[in-house]
């Protein structure tokens, strides 16, 4: 007997069967989520990324740190996601409404990020970031973050420092990448704008009761 | 040998790959054919292998690169095409996309012209098909270290790239389906419904993930459920199927004895063909995705146990009584490990679908010794099994130096094993560490006001409550990753062994074939170890 239909269907229906499981009936549940609104104003949580936000987004895509950031908070009994302060309560799938790609990520050789920009604010929280993504070593000693000096130009001051030149500590010698006397380091616009993508991580935003 | 009880005749060719009963006669009418199949077969799958042999040099070159970044990262820390967060893609596409798929699929064209008993017809269709996945690869890969990946883990080549391999995948199916609806009448093997599922399932999930989560994206975290079922499927309906194919064809050829139960490879295939689907939400367990998701997908890795198992008791019950062939044949030896292996990381697999299981192994290093044990210690393994086995048939030469085979497999078994159970062992403390609080979640919910909703999140709070602070679970994990850097050098030299062998083979340099190049020159032990029976196959 030609056996070779019969187990054509059965191959189709197996793998139809989970396409609808993992594809269609998840996209289904969750197509209409929507950011919430804030009380009293036109913002919405999560609010949507600028376009600066968007390039460093493209930047943190393009040099692979999803490889060893998460960008999930699992809470629960099993874990210390919550504990180690990543964030106030556990992710939830509303705040990726904006994300593309999402990047939950899967290695955690560093701390999760989801909630970076809850952790590190203002200007001294970009001031850390540049020196931090400039020589991650000398920032966290012990760290096995890649160095990311390559984001960064040393060059001679011409007229006043610029605004956003790195301000490097003391104790900071040339073999760390501190610049002579009469030059500065400053965040080339990839630079800048991941680290405006890492300011805008903040989900601890409370998830209204539906 | 324990033969099932079959009432009809036929019932024990289904059984045998040769399919005849009269043994001395079938090898005098199947010798010209195999023969003529196997010259015809000598373009496309040498493109094919040849070509996943040289990815799979530049491919561990990335790898090692990738693990020294993770210890030393300054190590070639200013190139910007270098940095750890690229090369690391790099070498998970080149191994996947370059050396896996492409030596699977040299495989599969092999064994279909071997399993449909005709001569290949439209080597140039194939040919092409292997400069295509070539050059999606090599356009893919550097796009990747020019700084253009997708971000989506095992998707990253830019669409255009991906849409070249797959028009290359769709030659090798349109191929595939020609050769089977040619083929002479006979009984499908079971090899054949593996290789089937794979020419139909493999392109769908491929296009599935590339329109759903990058050409049109869903909205939000369906996403990741998508990009998942493909990762997951990457291995089930690609690599796993072939290997799988690869070991139910060449066992039984190198012992000259039948696969021990048809009805339990059928079991094996449905079951695998049910359940291995569902399987991919198991890389979610705790995200953010809905819990039913992760408990279908949970409870479908754990009712993997029945095909694995199945498979392991057929391939057993058909090597049991000649186990001491391993002594002696390369192909064989590399096909064992791999298929025992398949079964110890499939269990492995399916317990950490488990969430209480995974919790502390998710986001560490235990995972990427997992996938190794997968994608190297089996499909890796049988693909060197069936490269010893298949090359010399299509060149009509063996292979140079047995010494050269045994290098070739100490140094990537040991290789494997000892990565996977260090590298485990680094993942579990990384993982404990990285879970183990300082204090209860109940007492800080109370304290702090965190999950009931009316506290506001305690910006200073990191590190104070996890045990361990995270710059010391960096520092407990880097003596493991010192340790699979070892491993990964082991297991280049191992590939450099191989890929001198087939050069070797490929540029005319070994002996013209009188038998099979073995691990030990005792070749009346190698005869004893078939036992006192003559039989057709193993005459190789």
């Amino acid at each position: 007997m030609n056996h070779g239909p019969l187990i054509f269907l059965g191959a189709f229906l197996t793998f139809a069967s989970a396409w609808l499981g993992l594809v269609f009936f998840p996209n289904q549940q969750l197509k209409d989520l929507q950011p919430q609104a804030v009380e009293g104003s036109a913002m919405v949580n999560p609010r949507p990324y600028t376009a600066r936000e968007l390039a460093g987004r493209d930047v943190y895509v393009a040099e692979g740190c999803s490889y060893c950031h998460t960008q999930q908070v699992r809470g629960g009994e099993y874990n210390a996601d919550l504990q180690r302060g990543w964030g106030p309560r556990r992710s939830d799938p509303q705040d990726y409404v904006h994300d593309n790609p999402v990047l939950l990520g899967t290695m955690r050789t560093g701390p999760d990020l989801v909630n970076v920009g809850a952790r590190f604010t203002g200007e001294a929280g970009t001031r850390w970031h540049y020196l931090h993504l400039f020589n991650p070593q000398r920032v966290s000693p012990g760290s096995t973050m890649a160095p990311f000096r390559f984001l960064f130009e040393t060059r001679k001051v011409v007229g006043e420092p610029a605004a956003d030149a790195l301000r490097f500590p003391a104790d900071w010698t040339a073999a760390d990448g501190a610049p002579e006397a009469g030059h500065e380091v400053v965040p080339t616009d990839r630079a800048r704008a991941l680290v405006a993508y890492l300011a805008a991580l903040d989900r601890t935003y409370e998830i209204a009761k539906k | 040998m324990s033969t099932p009880v079959l009432e009809h005749p036929r019932e024990s060719d289904r059984l045998d790959p040769a399919a005849f009963a009269d043994a001395a006669a079938s090898e005098r009418d199947v010798a010209p054919l195999r023969a003529a199949i196997d010259r015809s077969c000598r373009g496309p799958v040498l493109w094919f292998f040849g070509s996943a042999v040289t990815w799979l040099i530049i491919g561990t070159v990335f790898a090692l690169l990738a693990s020294i970044k993770l210890h030393t990262p300054t190590f070639l820390g200013s190139a910007a095409w270098l940095t750890f967060g690229r090369v690391r893609p790099a070498h998970l596409d080149v191994v996947a996309f370059g050396w896996s798929a492409m030596a699977g699929l040299g495989c599969l064209i092999w064994l279909m012209c071997r399993l449909c008993r005709v001569p290949l017809r439209y080597p140039g269709v194939l040919v092409a098909a292997a400069v295509l996945w070539n050059v999606g690869v090599a356009s893919g890969v550097t796009a990747v270290l020019a700084g253009y990946s997708t971000g989506v883990e095992w998707v990253e080549f830019p669409t255009w790239c991906a849409f070249i391999l797959f028009i290359g995948f769709a030659l090798v199916g349109l191929w595939g389906m020609m050769t089977f609806a040619g083929r002479r009448a006979g009984h499908v093997y079971v090899s054949q419904w593996y290789l089937f599922a794979v020419i139909f399932w493999f392109p769908w999930v491929y296009a599935s993930v590339q329109i759903l989560v990058l050409v049109s994206p869903v909205k939000g975290v369906t996403q990741e459920s998508i990009h998942w079922w493909f990762g997951h499927n990457v291995l089930g309906v690609f690599f796993t199927p072939i290997g799988l194919a690869t070991i139910y064809y060449l066992i039984p050829k190198v012992i000259g004895r039948p696969i021990h139960s048809y009805y339990l490879s059928i079991l094996g295939f449905w079951s695998l063909a049910l359940f291995y689907n569902w399987a991919g939400a198991h890389h979610l367990v705790s995200g953010p995705i809905p819990a039913w998701l992760v408990t279908v997908s949970a409870v479908c890795s754990m009712m993997m146990f029945i095909p694995v198992t199945t498979t392991a008791i057929n391939h057993h019950m058909t090597m049991r009584g000649h186990f001491g062939v391993l002594r002696y044949s390369p192909t064989l030896r590399f096909v064992v490990f791999g298929a025992m292996t398949y079964t110890v990381v499939s269990f492995q697999g399916s317990l950490m679908s488990i969430r209480i299981l995974n919790e502390p192994f998710h986001f560490t290093h235990h995972t990427i010794a997992h996938a190794h044990l997968g994608l190297y210690g089996f499909y890796t393994m049988v693909m060197f099994g069936a490269m010893y086995y298949i090359v010399p048939r299509l060149t009509g030469r063996e292979w140079a130096s047995s010494k050269l085979i045994r290098t070739h497999f100490w140094a990537t078994a040991i290789g494997i094993t000892a990565m996977f159970l260090l590298l485990s062992v680094g993942g579990m403390i990384q993982g404990f560490e990285m879970n183990h609080a300082a204090r209860p979640l109940g007492e800080l919910v109370k304290e702090k006001g965190l999950l009931d909703g009316t506290g506001e999140f305690f910006k200073g709070f990191k590190m104070k409550n996890g045990a361990v602070p995270f710059l010391a679970i960096v520092r407990d994990t880097i003596p493991w990753l010192w340790i699979r850097s070892g491993t990964g050098v082991l297991m280049f030299v191992g590939h450099v062994a191989f890929a001198v062998l087939m050069l070797l083979n490929l540029t005319g340099r070994g002996p013209k074939r009188q038998g099979p190049t073995l691990f030990s020159k005792d070749t009346d032990g190698y005869q004893r170890a078939f036992g006192s029976e003559e039989s057709p196959a193993h005459t190789h």
